[in-house]
């Protein structure tokens, strides 16, 4: 193994992230959407509390998952042993509300933020562990390790609190619930180094295949591949060290209209 | 690898408008940081939104931040220069900037402080200053900004600079480099420019290069807080992060508060071969050999150098909560993973940050980005260490229910080492009579309360007065007097330094044992020596019980003339040796809970005043 004190000081502070959530909230989960961030946050918390993690994750299943994704995920619950829940967001489904008839900002918000809204409601929820960095989109960037939301999940950014040396907005508030983002530090870069340090599994589509690999996963309508020959994890950092496109280039919610992501997350979205 | 040590945190300062972002911006455009597309994403914005581009959108990606061209929130960011990896910190100059600023840049490395040339130096340049200065951050590049509206003219740049170098060296700092510079036009940015040919310093990346790394917390002494404690086939894991130090596998570990002692058995990881040892920063996960009562607070160190533990705490606070902080409230305290109640207990040298002077003395209250030194009175004891010596055991965080409302810098505190655990068979029984429900049967808790001063102060007369006072209260009291103590416990001892610690030793521990019985014992000793009382205080929190040191003030000439057993004039004609005040020192307590002074009250006036203090310490939690 490769001596890599940065990506020591990542998983160190990560790991202490997690932890201060398992003790500051009564319940919580842990969104996982199978991507390549996701798997490393529950790499983290499988480190963090010794192969068991104390609480259900997530899967917001928007209905138009990449079959191998959802094969990716059957695999990993067996795998680890992982207490799952899927939700799905049936009224917007009911309703027919989906990529043929309406525009990527509505279905994301209905099929995703919304379903995820439900969740929490059901389950009583007090906190999410979500995999978000800051170097994503520059709204993220300006994100706290713990981020409160209102009871309609509402990202209040003008009034963010303060935190700093290790102490964090813990706190069971009826109604409201607690974003915990411990990969804020990380850079694609950092995940894609530490998923080859610690042999991470993750879902094949991510490498190429025909001349074309996806950066970023969501929903397959509105996913677009990269041009690219990386196959192999030592091939992707290599693709992504000289490259200069942004890694959500391929997500078209974010790009939709102007300042399209900081509507999206004050509203809720992660 | 071409990466292996971690990122250098830069937090960029100053007042509101002085171009922080904009200089973001533009060292993330010269040194190739942004993806592709980025600026060009912008610009259509700015076109869609009829306003000129700025590179300060890059950083201000909020619609109002925008619109208000203000930074509201303070953002991260990481970059490359070709020499190493940052995390460039931008934090906003507006009136709140406390709250904002203490996010991310309270483990920064170094600090930009911006200065506009047009304005020079302002109040907000000022107050980041001085924070950056409490917060221990010792590299400080001062960037004097937006030169093209100044017309390049060196005179403007040096007047700053001899500004704020003065204002800086008040704070104990000295600037890596003041540098003239445009965030607009990219002037000494990223490269040397051709429109200051006056300046040969470096420009801004190359002296960024020039910082050094951060410092290693693994050369200081050990501190292990737990975080939690979890359950594992049958095992029970500690897990924690070390904050300094290293942990090896058979090393003999002492938890405070309690002092209880066990070894190390293993390190424990998940999915990898377990280490023989661990060292600072790393988030591990340890069991012991001993079946010891652990929880998470509990701070695990060596027994040869151990932190300290008080229930009172000196720290320059900085607030940052919309409320004042008053004295006499209480608030959470937070220190590593300890979470304690606590109270303010006094309120000194208020900091004037425009001018660095310590102002309005006696103040009742510290406002919203205020800075003083503060004393706090911990409910529990509370396990710290000096911020000087081992920085993040040195400082706090203060919460009012769950919001943040301030942080503190401890200084100043007394290391007393640790006594030896003399016998490995000796254990401290506990009884199932609880001091608790000694307490609730009595109605009020037991105490020390610890009298010290001159001889001749007034220590007996109060000591007596008070125990009247309680006792007809009700309540469970005992005076333990120094002259009858000696006749039989300390029989055996003198007055030399050594015997007279010993004694006080004794009567600590006799203390404790009585207020755990539920007494509230009051103490008459001169007890000259700081750390003598102090280790006092630590035996009382050892067993839980409440401690109050009383300063019974009055001058030498006054006690020398009250002279009540003819003991000064001994001394005087050299027939009594060591004795304090005379030919033996006392050291007054530098922050006692209650001080009375006997030579301007009564006798009875100074038990009524510590009446007042002390009876709401002794009731019922």
């Amino acid at each position: 193994m490769t001596t890599n004190l940065h990506l020591d000081a990542l998983e160190n502070q990560s790991v202490f992230i997690l932890r201060e959530a398992q003790h500051g909230f009564k319940k919580l989960a842990m969104p996982w959407s199978m991507g390549k961030d996701s798997n490393v946050l529950l790499w983290l918390a499988l480190k963090a509390f010794f192969g068991k993690i104390p609480f259900p994750l997530l899967h917001i299943d928007t209905t138009y998952e990449f079959p191998e994704m959802l094969e990716f995920r059957d695999w990993a619950v067996r795998h680890y042993d992982l207490n799952l829940i899927v939700k799905i967001n049936e009224e917007a489904h009911g309703q027919g509300i989906g990529y043929d008839t309406h525009d990527p900002v509505t279905v994301t918000h209905e099929l995703k933020t919304v379903a995820l809204k439900q969740a929490i409601a059901e389950h009583g929820w007090n906190a999410l562990i979500t995999g978000i960095r800051r170097d994503e989109d520059a709204t993220r960037a300006k994100e706290r390790y713990f981020s409160p939301r209102n009871s309609d999940s509402q990202w209040d950014y003008k009034n963010q609190p303060p935190q700093f040396w290790g102490q964090f907005v813990t706190g069971n508030i009826p109604g409201e619930h607690v974003r915990v983002q411990p990969l804020l530090d990380w850079t694609e870069l950092d995940i894609w180094r530490y998923i080859q340090r610690e042999n991470i599994p993750i879902p094949k589509l991510y490498f190429a295949r025909e001349g074309k690999r996806y950066r970023s996963l969501g929903c397959h309508p509105i996913t677009h591949p990269v041009a690219s020959r990386a196959s192999t994890i030592e091939e992707i950092i290599a693709e992504l060290e000289e490259t200069r496109t942004s890694e959500r280039a391929g997500r078209a919610q974010d790009h939709h209209e102007p300042h399209a992501m900081q509507k999206l997350r004050a509203r809720g979205f992660m | 690898m071409r990466e292996e040590t971690s990122r250098l945190k830069i937090v960029f300062a100053g007042h509101v408008d002085h171009g922080k972002s904009t200089l973001i911006g533009r060292l993330l455009a010269e040194t190739n940081s942004l993806t592709e597309g980025k600026v060009e994403e912008i610009r259509k914005v700015c076109l869609a939104e009829r306003r000129s581009f700025e590179y300060a959108f890059l950083l201000d990606a909020l619609s109002e931040e925008q619109e208000q061209n203000i930074t509201i929130d303070t953002t991260q960011i990481q970059f490359r220069s070709g020499h190493r990896g940052y995390v460039i910190i931008d934090a906003p100059g507006h009136h709140e900037f406390v709250k904002n600023m203490i996010t991310g840049a309270a483990n920064a490395d170094a600090a930009v402080v911006v200065i506009a040339a047009d304005e020079g130096v302002r109040e907000q340049s000022r107050r980041h200053g001085q924070l950056v200065g409490l917060l221990g951050i010792r590299q400080v590049i001062v960037a004097v900004n937006k030169m093209d509206l100044a017309g390049y003219e060196e005179g403007r740049f040096r007047q700053i600079e001899r500004d704020y170098t003065a204002y800086l060296h008040d704070l104990g700092l000295t600037a890596r480099a003041f540098i003239p510079l445009s965030g607009s036009t990219g002037e000494n940015v990223a490269s040397s420019g051709s429109a200051m040919p006056w300046f040969e310093g470096p420009d801004l990346l190359k002296a960024l290069d020039e910082l050094n790394a951060a410092d290693s917390a693994a050369e200081l002494p050990l501190r292990f807080p737990i975080q939690d404690v979890y359950r594992a086939e049958n095992r029970r894991i500690l897990a924690g992060r070390i904050e300094s130090g290293t942990l090896r596998i058979g090393d003999q570990l002492v938890f405070a508060p309690h002092n209880k002692t066990a070894r190390v058995a293993t390190i424990e990881r998940w999915g990898a071969a377990a280490p023989e040892s661990a060292g600072a920063g790393e988030s591990i996960g340890v069991t012991l050999s001993d079946h010891i009562f652990i929880e998470r607070g509990h701070v695990a160190s060596h027994e040869a150098d151990s932190p300290i533990e008080s229930n009172r705490v000196h720290a320059k606070v900085f607030w940052f909560g919309r409320e004042p902080l008053q004295m006499g409230a209480r608030y959470r305290l937070k220190l590593v993973t300890q979470d304690v109640e606590c109270q303010v207990a006094g309120i000194a040298n208020v900091l004037d940050a425009a001018t660095l002077e310590a102002a309005s003395a006696g103040r009742s209250e510290l406002r919203t980005n205020e800075v003083a030194e503060v004393t706090l009175q911990t409910r529990a004891p509370l396990v710290f260490d000096n911020h000087d010596r081992i920085p993040s055991l040195g400082r706090f965080v203060l919460a009012n229910g769950r919001d943040l409302v301030g942080g503190g810098i401890i200084s100043g505190a007394v290391y007393t080492s640790r006594k030896e655990i003399k016998s490995q068979n000796i254990f401290w029984n506990e009884s199932d009579i609880t001091a608790q429900r000694r307490a609730a049967r009595n109605e009020h808790r037991g105490a020390v309360v610890w009298l010290t001063g001159l001889s001749g102060a007034g220590k007996s007369t109060i000591a007596s007065a008070l125990e009247r006072e309680l006792f007809q209260r009700a309540m469970h009291t005992y005076v333990l007097d120094g002259d009858n103590l000696r006749h039989g416990l300390n029989s055996n001892l003198g007055f030399a330094p050594e015997d007279r610690a010993e004694n006080i030793r004794r009567v600590s521990e006799v203390a404790k044992l009585m207020a755990d019985a539920g007494t509230v014992v009051i103490t008459s000793f001169i007890s000259p020596y700081r750390i003598d009382r102090t280790k006092a205080r630590q035996i009382a929190l050892q067993a839980g019980a409440e401690f109050v040191e009383i300063f019974v003030d009055a001058p030498l000439a006054v006690c020398e003339e009250r002279d009540p057993k003819g003991l000064y004039q001994k001394a005087r004609a050299g027939q009594l040796k060591g004795f304090t005040g005379i030919d033996a020192p006392y050291e007054p307590p530098e922050d006692p809970e209650i001080v009375v002074h006997t030579h301007e009250q009564t006798a009875e006036d100074s038990v009524g005043h510590i009446l007042e203090q002390l009876l709401p310490r002794l009731q019922l939690r």
